[in-house]
């Protein structure tokens, strides 16, 4: 546009440029502007939908890993804590129950069901020193710990991209193509079980 | 960073001028071929600096480190060290970077390699016997920052240029000592007051300039520990760990030995120990490659709303 801008002051005819080139040329300039700023606000929406299912699809993986450890623990503290039978048939019927749940609103309830009842389990199993002890219930919690945590960011994770994903589809100017291309908000994983919300103690205090 | 590049252009402009052009100004060969060297070395150790840290502080790979003898309660610890690695990432969504453990009584940690996917994160023994398993979340998710903010990227620009301006001080050295006769000569042919003022402006920037450089490159060293405290906690969204683990690394006073000056900027506390970097004061804000642990102390339980 610089060029046309110095020639509009020389004599037009002389250099083949009449006013309406000039104007043809500016209008042309705005458009292509325009189209190549919403090639890069829709190619941002794509990237932040894609890092989104991505958050989603890693909490999944993480769960499947909590689901594979829970039968090695159980399988581990069984001979030590006979009297506990109770505790421990409704860790594992918590899992059965979180692995045939349906739907993301029925997994997030019975996944929180199964973090319940393996947070008994942990509870219970200090009250025996032989336990405790045990190098190979040590190494088990430290993985349970560990993918728990890992469920936990993988949540977090979600919801911050996800935050991020959302905010882009309403804000100005990227919410006039996100309508237009079909984007729809991501849903935050929120904790659906009103025991979930309680403080972890009072939890512990009220073990049968 | 905009400061440490007029520093740059204003040397190498002098340098052009007076050194090469004889007080005209000329095309910037000098500082041209300063900044080819700089970038150079630099580059090299981008691409291989990693591996020569890492070779340095004789950090070992984790699984190397399990098959040297450990006991049950080090193998706890190293696998606790990689889920606290694996959790981090997830939560940073960064690849899972490799773990090495450093043999060394002193805790601290540090992060090396040019971009996320080639990051390595080391800790030192002393650090895992130190810290319970949410401290250790802290200090890995402040290495993990410095991987996700790109750190040691910026600090392999930064080491170019600090490298540019020592090479355009030595040569001003040798230039002005060997050519002694052939600059007067120049300088007294056309000399007014702006360019008198500029020329005695320039040397006595040149003079300083190997302490002024490594002065800005600790100045943005310190802004970076400050960023990766803070993402780090962003990241576990814990800050009062992080800062009950910083704590305990200050307690521990000892420079941790393995690790050498080059790497200190990447580490959680500086490996000197208490030479400068905990002390407050002027002279040691300037110099130290890490801020006064106490300010970044409360920097974080401020975060955390304990004052």
């Amino acid at each position: 546009m610089t060029p046309s801008c110095s020639e509009s002051s020389a004599p037009s005819g002389a250099t083949g440029w009449s006013e309406e080139d000039i104007v043809t040329w500016i209008v042309l300039g705005v458009m292509a502007a325009l189209a190549l700023f919403a090639v890069v606000l829709y190619n941002r929406l794509v990237g932040l939908r894609n890092q989104t299912l991505n958050g989603w699809r890693q909490i999944d993986v993480q769960l499947k890993r909590r689901h594979d450890l829970i039968p090695n623990l159980v399988n581990t503290v069984r001979g030590a804590m006979e009297f506990e039978r109770d505790t421990l048939t409704q860790v594992m019927e918590a899992r059965a129950r979180a692995v045939s749940a349906t739907g993301p609103a029925d997994a997030a309830r019975k996944e929180g069901e199964l973090s319940q009842a393996l947070g008994r389990l942990f509870a219970v199993a200090e009250n025996y020193p032989t336990l405790r002890a045990n190098d190979n219930v040590k190494m088990l919690q430290e993985e349970l710990t560990s993918t728990e945590n890992k469920v936990g960011f993988a949540r977090q994770f979600y919801n911050d991209i996800a935050t991020r994903f959302n905010t882009a589809q309403q804000t100005f100017p990227s919410n006039m193509f996100a309508s237009m291309f079909g984007f729809t908000p991501s849903e935050l994983f929120e904790i659906t079980d009103a025991a979930e919300r309680q403080v972890p103690a009072v939890d512990l205090s009220m073990r049968k | 960073m905009a400061v440490f590049v007029t520093f740059l252009l204003f040397l190498g402009y002098g340098f052009d001028r007076f050194a090469i052009g004889n007080g005209e100004f000329v095309f910037p060969v000098g500082t041209l071929a300063a900044l080819g060297v700089g970038s150079v070395s630099a580059l090299s150790s981008y691409y291989s600096g990693d591996r020569a840290v890492l070779f340095s502080t004789g950090a070992l790979p984790i699984d190397r480190a399990l098959s040297a003898g450990a006991t049950e309660d080090e193998v706890l610890k190293i696998r606790q060290l990689q889920n606290v690695v694996e959790e981090m990432s997830i939560a940073a969504g960064l690849p899972v970077p490799k773990v090495y453990v450093i043999p060394d009584p002193d805790p601290n940690a540090f992060a090396t390699g040019r971009d996320p996917a080639h990051a390595s994160i080391a800790v030192t023994r002393g650090l895992l016997d130190a810290v319970t398993r949410e401290e250790l979340q802290g200090v890995v998710a402040h290495e993990l920052s410095h991987v996700r903010n790109l750190d040691i990227r910026l600090m392999t620009v930064i080491a170019a240029m600090v490298g540019t301006i020592a090479l355009l001080s030595d040569w001003t050295g040798r230039g002005l000592r060997h050519t002694s006769g052939g600059s007067s000569r120049g300088r007294s042919k056309d000399k007014d007051g702006g360019a008198l003022i500029f020329l005695v402006l320039w040397i006595v920037a040149i003079v300083l300039a190997p302490l002024v450089g490594q002065m800005l490159a600790m100045l943005v060293s310190r802004r970076r520990e400050y960023l990766a405290d803070a993402s780090g906690a962003e990241l576990t969204r814990n800050p009062l760990a992080l800062a009950r683990a910083l704590e305990k690394i200050d307690a521990a006073h000892a420079p941790t030995e393995a690790v050498k000056r080059g790497t200190a900027h990447l580490c959680i506390a500086d490996p000197m120990g208490k030479v400068i970097g905990f002390r407050e004061g002027f002279v040691p804000d300037l110099l130290a490659s890490h801020p006064p642990m106490a300010n970044r102390i409360a920097a974080l339980r401020q975060m955390g709303f304990q004052n």
